[in-house]
């Protein structure tokens, strides 16, 4: 096990170490996190070797690259005695090669002068090779960890350089050049991040039941899976919406996104579908026999309610026998609209989980996003179910509200207890109005001043009133 | 939609999917498409053992395509690609609907594909 320097972006602080690990697993290294600080972006973790460090980092969203650690410590003293210390058997290999020497100083900066004093303080490792700034063989780099605005850094690395990061991906998918987005398609960084914690990879099949434009499937595909996606509106993946960018014309959908990227061979399809009526193969969760299951991940950011509706096949009130034959008869033309009705967010987690436990494979993942209001974080409960075990919780704050990524594993049957499965069904919200169905929905609007005249009511118990439907259309 | 799709696909009414005609679904009146693409490997072997073989069979008879082989190949048999590998290949990844309908074996519900994109949405009265 030698000691290696991943050095972080200092943003989405929660995902970093989830992310990590689940690239250590996704390239199947044995990977030991030895130093890491939620308020810094330099890690040291102990890896194999040079090659397991590239194949880990090489496809990493929140890291700029990884390094061979040469040494570190308090001080530039201590720096230096520690690499005198741990990498004198490193230095001859580089006698003759033209290389680099850099600084990286985080939260702190130094004048020219200081830089160049630094880089010649490293003189005893006796480098004759020529210097170059562009196409060096080899790279060194000193890092430097500042407490906020303090004059001298906290805390000192230094390094050679293994790999770069895949974090340009996220350049490259940026929703502002891509083709077709919508209101709620999920920013190419946080996408791509939710492909790597769900691990996807070559040869693997993917599904988002989510898909909207195509976002999450666009970006496993970037890591090399196979996708397919649906949705309960189809207009998103047929793209005869509209587009959510101001004059857009033309012809814009989800296979135009994979083609923008080159992609399109990894995409299987897109079908209209709703996940509690859902067309694809459905086994019997664990128990008996094998698992059936056939996908090796799930990635999705299933409706809040807020932004885009929570609704599922139904109708709001029980359907009459004459509407039914209504349906019966009209359901084969063309224009006719399938009825939908409000659905409770709660419920839909849970269908979310027991979709995944039958249709992922052993060790298959399920990432998926959902919301929390800042001050019930400790009281939230995220779903579970037997056949799944949580592997992350990552957090995303915001102003007012946060939302997570929740990321599961599914448990092969052995692993299962039997007992767990006989699972007491749940008491879901109950209602046919949105706001009834939707505690979040509920929570979210209700802290907004617009709503005041909801809050009001509310207040005074008194019960919601043709007002608030009014209410509910102007939010829809 | 590329023809590995109904591999996975069956009736969404929830009383048709314990009865076992419930899948695959036929495909009727079928346009398809070609669109040729560098052969998976990794994908290939790593489905392989997913497959639901006789129902595959069954689908490419009624499309009318090359028939497939009695029984499904072995990881080993798919080479570098082998000829077997390149002809799954044309077959899932390569061929896909274009319009027509997916009909359910067990209650005979269509579901049309437009533009390949199939539509599972259910009537009112059969949800």
């Amino acid at each position: 096990m030698r000691e290696y320097l991943v050095r972080l972006v200092q943003m989405h602080e929660s995902f970093r170490k989830a992310e990590l690990q689940a690239l250590a697993d996704v390239s199947g290294v044995e990977m030991h996190i030895i130093k890491y600080e939620e308020d810094s972006p330099f890690c040291v973790i102990g890896l194999p070797s040079d090659k397991a460090a590239h194949a880990m980092i090489s496809r990493s969203i929140l890291s700029q690259g990884i390094y061979e650690l040469w040494g570190h410590g308090r001080n530039y003293n201590a720096l230096h005695a520690s690499i005198k210390n741990l990498s004198p058997s490193k230095w001859n290999a580089y006698h003759e090669t033209p290389f680099r020497f850099t600084l990286d100083s985080f939260r702190g900066s130094r004048t020219p002068t200081e830089q160049r004093d630094i880089v010649e303080s490293f003189s005893y490792l006796e480098f004759a090779g020529p210097i170059r700034m562009k196409e060096a063989d080899v790279s060194f780099r000193v890092f430097e960890d500042y407490d906020h605005e303090a004059p001298e850094p906290k805390y000192l690395y230094m390094g050679r350089f293994i790999s770069g990061s895949g974090r340009h991906a996220k350049t490259m998918y940026d929703l502002k050049k891509r083709h077709y987005i919508s209101t709620t398609s999920m920013d190419a960084e946080l996408a791509l991040l939710t492909a790597n914690i769900a691990l996807a990879a070559p040869g693997k099949f993917f599904f988002d039941p989510f898909m909207g434009t195509g976002g999450f499937p666009i970006a496993c595909s970037h890591f090399g899976a196979i996708t397919c996606g649906s949705d309960i509106d189809g207009r998103s993946i047929r793209g005869t919406g509209g587009s959510a960018r101001k004059g857009q014309m033309g012809k814009k959908d989800v296979e135009g996104n994979f083609r923008q990227y080159g992609l399109e061979e990894r995409y299987l399809g897109g079908f209209v579908s709703d996940l509690t009526n859902t067309p694809l193969r459905i086994t019997t969760p664990c128990g008996n026999e094998q698992n059936g299951g056939y996908l090796d991940g799930i990635i999705c950011d299933p409706p809040y309610g807020i932004r885009e509706g929570l609704k599922v096949l139904g109708s709001r009130e029980k359907l009459g026998d004459k509407e039914r034959a209504t349906h019966h008869d009209r359901c084969k033309e063309p224009t006719y609209i399938p009825p939908k009705r409000p659905y409770s967010f709660i419920a839909m987690l849970d269908d979310i989980l027991a979709f995944a436990a039958s249709t992922l494979v052993d060790g298959g993942r399920l990432s998926m996003w959902m919301p929390t209001a800042n001050d019930e974080d400790i009281e939230l409960v995220i779903p579970t179910h037997p056949c799944l075990e949580i592997v992350s919780v990552c957090v995303q704050p915001f102003n007012k509200w946060s939302r997570r990524l929740l990321t599961y594993r599914r448990l092969s049957d052995s692993e299962v207890s039997q007992d767990s499965l006989h699972m007491t069904k749940k008491e879901y919200e109950t209602g046919i109005k949105a706001d009834e169905l939707n505690g979040f929905r509920r929570k979210y609007f209700e802290g907004f001043k617009e709503f005041q005249k909801l809050r009001l009511e509310t207040a005074t118990g008194r019960r919601v009133s043709d007002e608030s439907t009014e209410l509910e259309k102007t939010s829809n | 939609m590329k023809l590995l799709t109904l591999n996975f696909l069956t009736c969404a009414i929830k009383t048709c999917k314990t009865s076992p005609s419930s899948f695959p679904l036929h495909p009727q009146d079928a346009e398809l498409e070609i669109v040729e693409s560098d052969v998976n490997m990794a994908f290939l072997r790593n489905i392989l053992p997913r497959l639901m073989w006789e129902e595959l069979r069954g689908i490419t008879r009624e499309l009318g395509l090359p028939e497939l082989p009695e029984t499904a190949p072995a990881a080993e048999d798919l080479g570098e690609p082998s000829q077997v590998a390149k002809d799954l290949h044309r077959l899932l990844l390569e061929t896909s609907i274009r319009e027509g309908k997916l009909v359910c074996g067990n209650c005979g519900h269509e579901y049309a594909v437009k533009e390949g994109i199939a539509n599972f949405l259910l009537p009112g009265h059969l949800v």
